[in-house]
């Protein structure tokens, strides 16, 4: 297996000048009266796979969210080709955007086509229900995830791979460029993880959609992203071509781990295998920002890198959030 | 590979989608008319249909006054001499369309109820409403002593204000349905309780009055309870027409739904109204009429074997359930009893086979 840069198309030369349909521009983001995150900003590079990482409560979720508009900003603005995103009807964002939730309910007794069918919603009317073209992105859509053959099932029945799988088609029967999934590999065990994953690399490559996805697993992430999106305390570490970005200080800043970073042995993408107590490692490099303090964007120094990194390039900047950070490189195919 | 198996027939076009029931695609002008019908679904349909026509035309003979069923359509034609014309539509017709109407507004709002709760006890008499219009009822009877539209009036803007309060009770950040029915059932409790002591301090004569209204009965009601009652409905069941439809997508919950271009908590306020308004018109008309929305939307369910509750089929079997219990009531005993008390006996036994076959299930 490759890694995943070798399509046919140019290379924009950063990601500054790389189109993105959906952007959020200083958002602050917040649940009653907790606030998540605070003017963060972050663009979806049009015709990437990006994934967003980052350990648990750092808000990343509450990003893709946001970014999906089922919350709503306090300030700033989510934009959708370019126009605020709830000035939309909800019906046209819904063509445009399709989300998989972290939790979905599949009413007891449904059947897979059933419940693929729902995805159709945004395209039908009161009368217009059940058209040839409704019918055409259903078959397609369980098609591309491979459940075609369990489209009479019952979803009850289903393993949790197959049972997500669903979900997706669901999703991509929706018929929209723009792919938002939120943890869609937890709970599921490491080969439905992976098949699901090389299912988003596959509708990302050969139908050429825009993918954005929550992972936990930052090897997962730098394996099948070809933008990472790395996030701590509700703010954007670094952001781009997971060779570019992917440091031991990165993970150390991210995760609070020290780790070594390695291309992996298969396909050639940076691995990061942290140490344990009774292997630490090298004596700690000298890390200037200490994770704990590094909720302070400003107080950030430059990284010093090792060698460990296969590519040093790092953000560096003082406010490395994703619409400022010139040092990261965005890459196409 | 085949893209599924072809389930329909006829004229309708084959579908390529395995829906693993049977369906029929019907595509009209040019496509700007698509339906999918699931056959089992229309089929329990047209049964109930024509079920419910049969027990009516059945009804509107029984009685002390016997009418045999040609002598009936006879009747409703206007080609029978004016004594079977006088008690079958003058007297009988108005209690047996109520019997269907209410039955369908019944079992319409308990299907919006219990999918919007994803919950088979989440049925508005069980949420509080049909208690709280008891004790709106029971308030003005025990302390103005009013006529029938009074002591209505009463039970509407009682069972309104509970499910107002249930409502905002059970938000935070929109209302889940679990909640909802916990609430409800605390709500439900309390008032029971002021209902109770209303009833002990009133005297004889009026706690009877009361306790009957409070099972909810057909009797007496004439054309005069038709009217207002068809009038609400016409009202009310294109707002169902509009918003049921939506509920499959609800019940997959908010971020799918909302994902899938519906306005969540709006949406679910409109079909709380409407599922309100609806069990409304029946109870103050008839008093509360219990389990009909509880049961109809859950057999209902159970004939079409679909996921989720059709409000269509829930409506047809609450009218024919509603009508077959108030012809019980009537007729299979000696005295002349509240339908209610029938419905609730008939309800009481589905409960405790729903709840018996859920505790097998775990």
């Amino acid at each position: 297996m490759t890694t995943e840069h070798a399509g046919p198309r140019a290379l924009p030369a950063d990601r500054e000048r790389a189109p993105a349909r959906l952007h959020a521009d200083g958002v602050r983001l917040g649940y009653d009266d907790a606030v998540v995150a605070d003017d963060l900003s972050v663009a979806i590079p049009d015709g990437e796979f990006t994934v967003i990482i980052g350990p648990n409560a750092c808000g990343k979720s509450t990003l893709l969210r946001a970014l999906a508009r089922l919350l709503k900003p306090r300030t700033g603005g989510v934009y959708l080709d370019g126009k605020l995103i709830e000035r939309y009807p909800a019906k046209q964002v819904a063509r445009r955007l399709g989300l998989l939730p972290q939790t979905s309910v599949a009413p007891d007794g449904i059947t897979v086509a059933d419940l693929v069918a729902r995805g159709r919603h945004p395209h039908q009317k009161l009368l217009r229900q059940w058209s040839s073209t409704d019918e055409a992105a259903v078959a397609a859509a369980m098609a591309a995830t491979g459940v075609t053959e369990l489209s009479a099932r019952r979803v009850d029945t289903l393993s949790g791979g197959q049972r997500q799988r669903v979900w997706v088609a669901m999703v991509l029967a929706q018929q929209t460029e723009l792919l938002l999934l939120d943890e869609p590999t937890t709970y599921l065990d490491l080969t439905h993880q992976l098949e699901i994953l090389e299912l988003c690399r596959d509708l990302h490559r050969e139908h050429g959609r825009t993918l954005v996805a929550v992972l936990h697993d930052i090897n997962h992430a730098c394996r099948y992203a070809t933008h990472l999106v790395a996030m701590r305390d509700g703010r954007i570490v670094a952001a781009g071509r997971p060779e570019a970005i992917v440091t031991a200080e990165l993970i150390e800043e991210v995760f609070g781990l020290r780790s070594l970073v390695v291309p992996d042995p298969v396909c050639g993408a940076p691995m990061a295998v942290p140490y344990t107590r009774s292997t630490p490692g090298p004596p700690a490099a000298p890390v200037t920002s200490r994770p704990d303090s590094a909720s302070s964007p400003t107080s950030d120094s430059p990284r010093p890198s090792t060698s460990d990194s296969p590519r040093p390039s790092t953000s560096d900047s003082p406010r490395p959030a994703a619409s400022d950070a010139p040092s990261t490189v965005h890459i196409g195919h | 590979m085949s893209l599924g198996t072809q389930h329909s027939d006829g004229p309708a076009a084959p579908s390529r989608v395995d829906f693993g029931r049977r369906v029929r695609i019907l595509r009209r002008r040019r496509g700007s008319v698509s339906l999918r019908i699931d056959l089992r679904t229309a089929g329990v349909c047209l049964a109930l249909t024509g079920l419910g026509v049969l027990v009516a035309l059945i009804a509107l003979g029984l009685g002390d006054f016997r009418v045999s069923v040609p002598d009936v359509v006879r009747a409703l034609f206007g080609a029978s001499d004016r004594a079977v014309g006088m008690v079958v539509v003058d007297w009988r017709l108005p209690r047996v369309l109520l019997a269907l109407l209410l039955g369908a507004a019944l079992g319409l709002s308990g299907g919006i109820f219990q999918s919007l709760t994803r919950n088979p006890l989440g049925s508005p008499d069980i949420v509080g409403f049909n208690t709280g219009a008891y004790t709106g009822a029971l308030l003005v009877i025990v302390f103005v002593g009013g006529d029938h539209y009074l002591t209505a009036g009463g039970a509407l803007v009682g069972g309104i204000v509970t499910a107002a309060a249930v409502y905002l009770l059970a938000f935070r950040r929109g209302v889940q349905g679990f909640r909802l029915i916990i609430v409800g059932i605390a709500v439900a409790a309390m008032l029971g309780s002021v209902n109770t002591w209303l009833l002990l301090r009133a005297d004889l004569q009026t706690a009877m009055s009361a306790a009957v209204w409070g099972a909810g009965s057909l009797n007496g009601l004439g054309w005069g309870s038709v009217t207002p009652v068809a009038v609400l409905l016409a009202v009310l069941l294109p707002c169902v027409a509009v918003l049921g439809p939506k509920l499959k997508y609800l019940e997959l919950g908010d971020d799918t739904a909302r994902a899938l271009g519906l306005r969540a908590e709006p949406l679910r306020l409109g079909l709380i109204v409407v599922g309100v308004a609806l069990t409304a018109v029946a109870t103050a008309a008839a008093g509360p009429i219990s389990f009909v929305a509880l049961a109809a939307p859950q057999v209902a369910r159970r004939l079409t074997r679909t996921p989720g509750v059709g409000l269509l089929p829930a409506a047809l079997l609450g009218a024919v359930l509603l009508l077959v219990s108030d012809q019980l009531a009537q007729h299979a005993l000696p005295a002349d009893l509240p339908v209610g008390v029938v419905t609730v006996s008939i309800g009481g036994a589905y409960l405790i086979w729903l709840l018996v076959k859920e505790a097998r299930r775990q």
